[in-house]
């Protein structure tokens, strides 16, 4: 693994590692790793930081769902634009291209479930394009960017040989 | 009854193991954190549980031969040829046990009678000496220092020899310091061991997390060591499977024949889905070894860095996942400073000298655990260290 791939896979880990850090666990300075901070995120290949909330306990009212959207591709631009549409929405936190029974699949976010309800009924559902919705609502999280909701997951003893 | 009478007064004697005494302690509170562990934090790899569940599906749950299934020893001679280019007979030189434990434990009985000395460098393992006293041995400590970076030195070796010295126990990479005997290191042991009937009994169970560019070298690979050593290795650390119980001792035949027979009464066979599975552990999992020895790697460098940086000197490890800074600076004695750590911060370390006497005034810290664990960990320490004063 080079350097860069190995910085990539601690900052997944924890984006939250000083630079100092870093550099003593990839044997380099504190300056290489932020140069090679620097042209990651200057070539798109960072692009952002971000932390993980546990939505559930930060607002117990707050809703996310899951949708499955079919849309008829334009000739010219495929589906990029009618994904671009619905990204820029701040309602929606994802937007991917999906292969299988459905074309995009998006992920929103609402303070309550009448939020999210309008939001595909009076916002997604009638874009020019959008030919059927099918909404899922998240009941639980159990794992999300590799962290696992669940508490203590270690099973080892607490002193051990 | 009076079980006092009753009871051996060999085995009453024995003390239990200081981990096991300050995991009493630390079972007292909640919320700890701890960095006490001796277990690595990974799963199993997911091919070597599959196969598990296939052997159980099958219902291959029979005793295999009493010194472990036929292809596993296979496996385990192409594993050493390949890792450290020695090949013993799988069938007469391969003896697979319950954990590397049981392995020293049968080679320590195997060899010693009433009287004979064995040689324990210190600090490393508990386990040790009290084995050599159950076999009616004499442990002989030999203590190294920070000094000699935690290593056996030869002039050492020397002091402790005598007519009655049976076996010497190299303990190497160490736990609890993270010292490694490296190629030169050996041949100055080998120098001084060949001209004698010394047997070693070379505790390699962390060979897999050696870091650094220099693999992990065995004494067997020095010449005219491997007749006079008991490798002992096993699946615990390197393939994060210690509830799997599965060590294995490789020796020549004469040594592993006798060891066959306290196995043969006291155990019978290994566990046979953790046999059949450690096959594919050995074939197939290479890659898993080498992500999980990466991650470690780095760990340790965070860690040591964040010891070094807190003003507790910090002895560079270089194998297993444990470092053993000194804590001499701070006044305390390693059972006060674990003690009050655990009790003001929260977090759990185990004292140095649960490891021998020699480990008096360190504490081992183990960097089993993720990146955040360590961190916050390390932010607690340091202000426990404010607090003393120290920093």
């Amino acid at each position: 693994m080079t350097k860069k791939e190995q910085l990539v896979n601690l900052l997944r880990q924890d984006a939250r590692l000083t630079n100092d850090q870093l550099a003593a666990m990839l044997d380099t300075t504190a300056n290489d790793v932020a140069a090679m901070t620097e042209e990651l995120e200057k070539s798109g290949m960072i692009i952002g930081y971000t932390a993980i909330i546990n939505e559930e306990e930060f607002d117990k009212n707050s809703v996310c769902a899951f949708i499955e959207v079919r849309v008829s591709p334009e000739t010219e631009c495929g589906y990029d634009d009618i994904a671009a549409i619905i990204a820029q929405y701040d309602e929606v936190s994802s937007v991917y291209l999906m292969s299988g029974g459905y074309d995009l699949a998006v992920t929103i976010k609402g303070t309550n479930l009448r939020d999210v309800a309008m939001f595909v009924t009076d916002r997604l559902a009638p874009l020019a394009g959008v030919l059927s919705t099918t909404t899922h609502f998240i009941l639980h999280r159990y794992k999300e960017k590799d962290k696992m909701f669940l508490k203590n997951t270690d099973e080892r003893s607490l002193v051990s040989p | 009854m009076d079980y006092e009478n009753i009871l051996s007064k060999k085995v009453q004697d024995l003390q239990f193991s200081g981990i096991r005494k300050f995991f009493d302690i630390a079972a007292n509170y909640d919320d700890v954190i701890s960095l006490s562990v001796g277990e690595p934090d990974f799963k199993t790899p997911w091919a070597i549980r599959k196969e598990a569940i296939k052997v159980l599906e099958k219902g291959r749950t029979n005793y295999t031969a009493n010194s472990g299934l036929a292809q596993l020893r296979e496996a385990i001679n192409d594993y050493l040829t390949d890792r450290i280019n020695t090949s013993y007979d799988p069938s007469h030189e391969i003896l697979v046990t319950v954990g590397g434990s049981e392995a020293i434990d049968l080679a320590v009985r195997a060899l010693v009678d009433t009287g004979d000395e064995v040689l324990i460098p210190q600090p490393s393992f508990v386990c040790y000496s009290p084995i050599v006293t159950l076999a009616n041995g004499t442990p002989v400590i030999i203590e190294t220092s920070v000094e000699d970076g935690f290593k056996l030195t030869a002039k050492a070796l020397k002091e402790h020899i005598t007519p009655a010295t049976k076996a010497l126990i190299l303990p190497y990479p160490n736990n609890p310091t993270g010292a490694v005997m490296r190629r030169n290191d050996l041949e100055e042991i080998a120098e001084v061991l060949r001209g004698t009937d010394i047997i070693v009994i070379s505790d390699e169970i962390y060979s897999e997390l050696t870091y650094g560019d220099e693999e992990h070298c065995s004494i067997v690979n020095i010449e005219g060591m491997k007749e006079r050593t008991v490798l002992i290795n096993g699946f615990s650390k390197a393939f994060s499977m210690t509830g799997w119980r599965l060590g294995f001792a490789a020796a020549p035949r004469p040594i592993v024949t006798q060891m066959l027979k306290i196995h043969q009464y006291g155990i019978m066979c290994s566990p046979t889905i953790s046999q059949y599975s450690a096959v594919v552990a050995l074939k197939d999992c290479k890659k898993d070894i080498e992500y999980m020895r990466n991650e470690y790697d780095m760990r340790r460098k965070l860690i040591v860095k964040g010891f070094n940086e807190m003003g507790l000197d910090c002895f560079e490890p270089e194998g297993a996942f444990y470092i053993f800074p000194s804590i001499k600076k701070t006044g305390l004695s390693s059972q006060q400073f674990c003690e009050q750590l655990i009790e003001k911060y929260r977090v759990a370390v185990v004292p140095g000298d649960a490891f021998g006497e020699c480990g008096e005034g360190y504490i081992r810290v183990s960097y089993a655990y993720s990146l955040q664990h360590i961190k916050t960990a390390l932010e607690r320490i340091k202000l426990f260290l404010e607090e003393l004063g120290v920093l």
